[in-house]
């Protein structure tokens, strides 16, 4: 007997069109995806941003120049002291001013914990997208607890930093801090290696993790794309390396480069990356020379912020956060206000690959390969 | 990277005619020329201005312009810094997302908060402001109402 | 190995996480608050606080308005106190900082050049009136100096040691300058 539908118009299929919506646990803040499906199977992705907009870079331009330093620790809220970084960073090369060697080695020391911060929270909450429900992150978090500890203890505040000036530091670091920091780093590739015991050789993970979200080399120079995402893919492009600020130049550090460009690639790339920079704060500390902790220029700048002008001109400048690229543009025209003040997020232009990685895929692809970007919203936003 | 002026004297001998002007550290191009100058500079060997790093619209009162920042990942040099002019009225540049894939985003921020339309955008509608919202914010006439407090000026 | 090794590795980790908890501190990290506290770190910044010296009526505050501009979410509120006559005074009448709006950044207690302004350690102060009760005013802010000695000791010998130089200084000044002798008048001249 032949059941065939003899007439096969009857039987139609539709493609699906759903809201990962911005309320949602595993999309890193109030972030949409607009994805249409066929069946379980991604056909077009689009995302959708702006909730958490607050205009940052209008503020900025009715506030002194050290009005919003406070301001730039909430862009990328996780990594505090890297906004606060490249901010100081991109003023100073306007005015061109100098930073004493004492300040230089403790805004990379507070570079390189924060990095170690970032990607171990981001390795225990792309764990938990995978559905290790909490566990990771609680032992992630363990560790970066000690961190936040010294930052309060140092700068006042676990998150938001507000710690450094232009041309130098706000206050200088306490008497306990070079002992805190040996004892964080002595402690440190013990943990590593546990979380490496219990992620790195897991079947689900590898089986979920490889040949998922794959990005070609050419594509991701051409999309901008910057920092571990662009370094996965193979491209050996470090912005330490590269522009040689401050005075990375000094220690001596590999930059891991991976292979393929999944999702795997990215969170092993991170481990390596937490390696190294372990490597680096071990030099810095051993090298750090008595002295100022701000210049005299920055020291009347940070009493006196009403004073303080930049002469005219424009001038961008970047550094390597632990998220990507990030930089600031500031157009200044001799006032003491900013007349245009941009930042470059990298989460922001990161998601420009998101549709490509996702299409042809399924629904809890889409999610992982969203956590192994690394967004913020906050910076996405701004 | 060849300096400032090694640029302009290249593009002038490529395209004879057209005004190259340097303002500072970077140069500014006239938005009738830009696609072609910006397809030479990423296509020439000795360039190779492969990655767009940041796109940046400017309010400056009679003008605004989109500034762009240049960086070359195969022979690591960089930055270059293009500057694009157009009026307040009809403010439309041409837009340099199918040379570089990282302008699409931007250059949709640019059209959201200052109003310059790019032209040749694959997909150019608002991205950080809802639907609907009828001004652009970050030009400098734009009036914010709904504050309870003056913001003080000193 | 077998496949499914990577797993029980993992498995291993927990297993060992969770025997050891019983036995180190440093494996099991939760503090039981409110009965357990960690100890306060010095520099902890929070809400701010008028200073005052002796009495909360010698508050070192001169009305300056220099934290009120600098402020970046723009949170304080200062009112110059006049006398009888209209003459202002060195002293403020309102001074309000409305601590939902406040951002913890401290830039107030960098900018003041009178010392008044510091950053208090005070974390529990939910209160039930949105608008109202948070509005901070004159009386609310003031604590004295022992208070910010005993939080912040090394802030506060700083500040001590840095005042009571001004103090000394301004003290020589006045006994260098030699009073002002009156000219003499002339002496009639006897011709």
């Amino acid at each position: 007997m032949d059941y065939a539908l003899k007439n096969s118009e009857t039987l139609e299929t539709q493609t699906l069109e759903v809201n990962l919506g911005p309320q949602h646990p595993s999309t890193h803040g109030v972030f949409q995806m607009n994805v249409i499906l066929e069946g379980e199977t991604i056909v077009r992705l689009k995302p959708v941003m702006g909730y958490l907009h607050r205009n940052h870079e209008k503020l900025a331009e009715n506030m002194s120049y050290l009005g919003s330093m406070p301001f730039t620790d909430r862009l990328d809220y996780i990594c505090s002291m890297t906004n606060n970084f490249a901010y100081a960073t991109a003023v100073e090369k306007m005015a061109n001013m100098e930073v004493p060697e004492r300040a230089q080695y403790i805004r990379i020391i507070m570079a390189e914990l924060t990095r170690l911060v970032n990607h171990t929270l981001l390795i225990g909450f792309l764990l938990n997208d995978l559905g290790a429900f909490f566990t990771p992150v609680l032992y992630a978090f363990r560790e970066r607890e000690k961190i936040l500890d010294l930052f309060e203890a140092v700068a006042g505040s676990r998150m938001m930093c507000n710690y450094f000036r232009f041309g130098g530091l706000k206050v200088d670091v306490t008497g306990d801090f070079i002992p805190h920091v040996r004892q964080i780093i002595n402690n440190y590739p013990k943990f590593l290696d546990e979380f490496e015991e219990l992620l790195s050789e897991n079947e689900i993970l590898m089986a979920r993790c490889q040949n998922v979200g794959i990005i070609s080399k050419d594509l991701a120079i051409n999309a901008g794309l910057s920092g571990p995402m662009l370094r996965a893919t193979g491209v050996p492009y470090d912005v330490r390396k590269i522009d040689h600020y401050s005075i990375y130049d000094r220690f001596k550090f590999r930059v891991p480069i991976g292979e393929k460009g999944d999702v795997y690639d990215r969170y092993y790339i991170r481990i390596l990356e937490m390696r190294e920079s372990i490597k680096i704060l071990d030099q810095a500390i051993k090298e750090i020379p008595e002295g100022e902790f701000i210049s005299k220029t920055g020291a009347v700048a940070a009493k006196t912020p009403r004073n303080f002008k930049l002469p005219k001109g424009d001038a961008y400048s970047r550094i390597e956060a632990p998220k990507g690229e990030l930089g600031f543009y500031l157009v200044s025209d001799g006032t003491t206000k900013p007349y245009r003040y941009h930042v470059r997020a990298p989460s922001f232009i990161n998601l420009t690959v998101l549709e490509d990685m996702c299409l042809g895929y399924k629904v809890a692809d889409a999610i992982i390969n969203l956590g192994s970007i690394d967004i913020v919203l906050g910076e996405v936003d701004r | 990277m060849k300096s400032l002026t090694e640029i302009q004297t290249d593009l002038n001998q490529k395209f004879p005619g057209i005004a190259v002007t340097i303002d500072g550290t970077s140069l500014v191009i006239l938005k009738e020329n830009w696609i072609k100058v910006a397809t030479f500079l990423k296509t020439e060997p000795e360039h190779a201005f492969d990655y767009l790093s940041s796109v940046t619209g400017t309010d400056y009162k009679e003008y605004l312009e989109v500034a762009y920042h240049l960086y070359s990942v195969s022979k690591q040099h960089g930055p270059l810094a293009i500057k694009v002019r157009t009026d307040m009225e009809k403010s439309i540049v041409p837009s340099v997302t199918p040379l570089w894939r990282s302008a699409e985003f931007q250059e949709r921020e640019a059209y959201d908060l200052l109003g310059i339309y790019f032209e040749g955008h694959p997909d150019l509608r608002r991205i950080l402001m809802w639907e609907g919202f009828q001004y652009h914010p970050l030009r400098k006439d734009y009036v914010q109402d709904d504050q309870d407090r003056p913001v003080e000026q000193f | 190995m077998f496949f499914g090794f990577g797993v029980l590795k993992g498995m291993t980790v927990t297993f060992k996480n969770f025997v050891l908890s019983y036995f180190s501190k440093e494996r099991l990290t939760t503090v039981q608050y409110p009965e357990e506290r960690l100890p306060e770190k010095e520099r902890f910044r929070n809400f701010p606080f008028l200073i005052y010296d002796n009495k909360p009526e010698d508050l070192r505050c001169v009305s300056c308005d220099i934290c009120a501009k600098e402020c970046p979410p723009k949170c304080i509120t200062i009112v110059r106190d006049s006398d009888e006559a209209g003459k202002p005074l060195k002293r403020p009448k309102v001074f309000d900082i409305d601590f939902s709006i406040c951002m913890n950044c401290g830039i107030c207690e960098e900018v003041c050049p009178f010392d008044a302004i510091f950053m208090d350690h005070e974390f529990e102060l939910a209160e039930y009136g949105r608008f109202e009760d948070l509005n901070y005013h004159k009386d609310d802010l003031l604590k004295s100096n022992e208070y910010f000695a005993k939080i912040r000791p090394h802030d506060a010998a700083e500040v001590d040691a840095r005042l009571a130089e001004k103090a000394k200084k301004e003290a020589a000044a006045k006994t260098v300058a030699p009073p002002a002798v009156p000219p003499q008048p002339p002496q009639p001249q006897q011709n």
